[in-house]
């Protein structure tokens, strides 16, 4: 029996997405060879600097990776809660894990008045799925009804199971080292400047080049860290909507949410900020429109209500034949 | 999910497993024989309805059908819910020897949301049972695991659920039916209609 289904992939989003994170992997690749040009110039000073800033890049990747659950509540200030301390919200996540057939995370309510959510985790085993106590407040005067929080949850069990903190991870690494290797490098310019000798010239071409490559680089992946993060939210908004089968439901959800975000007092936006990326919409808005929005890690309300409404018209329509 | 699926952040919707519905009315005759507990006759399908007339459309299509044995005065008309998580359930009312016949009305259900493309959204069939001292319990398959298991509510607003009877039926049924080994996965059905 051919299976039918509505659920076709977003062709336009996945082109976007592959060249973005191929433009990451080509940045990559030349940064990994301007390394390994340096290490056989071996001169020590500047393989150095370039071993410290990988063992330093890779080993706070591998402790964001590890503890970015742990890390992510703390920040928030979360506590995890039991079916029996949160009877509702467990409720809808368990409907939601069965409905995708996935591993249920831990939930943990944050005790912040903004309304917003969050999910992080290395895997669908350690992952923890975190709302705020201002998204459950059903005293709000723009509070959400449960199908709208319904919403929220499946786009966070969505960033769960496209493994999103590890794919993140991976693709800021090369900025973090990038990053690393401009600190360094000036660290050396300013302290090691007097110890070199008259023969050593190439050192002091070597260490200005190395820093200025890694801050051309650490603003490019930067760029398409951001961009890949954008695309990232656009597709877990999509995986959630198909699995509630309510695209509006999670449009209304994200209009209410946006606008409550600009009514919150400035200092709780500022401690909130940190945690940006995780959440399902960010909590400081960068003003303006065009350029403004290369650097957000969340898109704009605009383009994601678009999205929503175009998936609405696909789940009306008569299903084709495209398994 | 694949590796390719991660890496693109798209997730393919999970089609539903039917077949294994059709163990029920066996594993039914053997908890009965075993336990005590029989069929109360009610089944329900649970499912998330999707925005938009042509879903209510394949619903109210479904129903009809299943409506038209009722008219032949052969069970009767089912009951379409919608719960306070915004789930949809049908249920269908037979006599309680009818298990074949109240499988058939689960299955019709099934085949027209999986037949027009909306397998994705099925959550779960139940089936209610109960025993001589009035305990209740519900056979809950989920549809995307394709595995059974019991649910037995002891006090809804407590959230009481008998522990030691659901797992007495485990064991009881582990030869009949598929059973769902990861317990995380046995969530409370509070309110479940026609259970």
């Amino acid at each position: 029996m051919a299976t039918r289904t509505r659920y076709a992939p977003d062709k336009g989003l996945t082109v976007r997405m592959t060249a973005t994170m191929f433009l990451l992997g080509l940045v990559f690749v030349a940064f990994v060879a301007l390394i390994i040009g340096v290490m056989s110039a071996a001169h020590v000073s500047a393989a150095g600097i370039v071993f410290v800033a990988l063992i330093f890049g890779f080993g706070s990747a591998w402790v964001s990776l590890f503890y970015s659950d742990k890390i992510a509540l703390a920040a928030a200030g979360a506590r995890e809660v039991t079916p029996q301390q949160a009877p509702q919200l467990h409720a809808i996540v368990d409907r939601l894990c069965a409905l995708a057939d996935m591993d249920k995370p831990r939930v943990a309510i944050a005790p912040t008045r903004m309304m917003n959510a969050f999910a992080t985790g290395r895997n669908s085993k350690n992952s923890v799925l975190c709302v705020t106590e201002g998204i459950l407040d059903q005293n709000q005067p723009n509070h959400l009804t449960n199908e709208e929080l319904e919403g929220v949850l499946a786009h966070e069990l969505s960033h769960v199971a496209h493994k999103d903190v590890q794919v993140m991870t991976i693709a800021s690494l090369l900025a973090i080292v990038a990053g690393l290797l401009v600190r360094f490098a000036f660290y050396s310019e300013l302290f090691g400047g007097g110890r070199r000798g008259g023969n050593n010239n190439q050192a002091a071409l070597l260490i200005p080049l190395i820093m200025l490559v890694s801050a051309v680089v650490y603003a490019i992946s930067f760029l398409l860290i951001r961009s890949l993060s954008r695309y990232r939210e656009l597709a877990a908004d999509r995986s959630g909507a198909l699995l509630t089968g309510q695209p509006s439901a999670l449009a209304s959800a994200l209009v209410k949410v946006s606008n409550s975000m600009q009514r919150i007092p400035t200092q709780d936006l500022r401690k909130q900020e940190p945690l940006n990326a995780f959440y399902f919409a960010p909590a400081l808005k960068l003003n303006g429109q065009g350029l403004g929005n290369i650097f957000s890690t969340h898109p704009s309300l605009e383009k994601r209500l678009d999205q929503l409404a175009k998936i609405q018209r696909q789940l009306g329509e008569v299903a084709p034949d495209n398994r | 999910m694949g590796f390719f699926d991660v890496l693109l952040g798209r997730t393919k919707p999970v089609q539903p497993k039917l077949d294994d519905l059709f163990a029920l009315p066996s594993a039914a005759v053997q908890l009965q024989a075993a336990s005590g507990f029989t069929p109360t006759g009610s089944g329900s399908v649970c499912f998330r309805a999707v925005e938009g007339k042509t879903f209510a459309d394949i619903q109210k299509d479904v129903t009809e059908l299943l409506d038209m044995d009722a008219e032949k005065g052969t069970a009767l008309p089912v009951e379409v819910t919608r719960d306070s998580y915004g789930f949809t359930w049908i249920v269908s009312n037979h006599m309680s020897d009818e298990m074949d016949g109240l499988v058939t009305d689960l299955h019709a259900v099934n085949s027209a949301l999986v037949d027009n493309g909306f397998g994705p959204q099925l959550l779960c069939t139940l089936v209610a049972f109960r025993d001589d001292s009035n305990r209740r319990l519900g056979l809950v398959y989920l549809y995307k695991r394709g595995t059974f298991y019991p649910f037995a509510p002891v006090n809804e607003r407590l959230q009481q659920r008998d522990n030691a009877i659901e797992i007495q039926v485990k064991g009881l049924l582990s030869d009949d039916l598929k059973i769902e080994q990861d317990l995380a996965r046995w969530f409370p059905v509070w309110g479940a209609p026609g259970l």
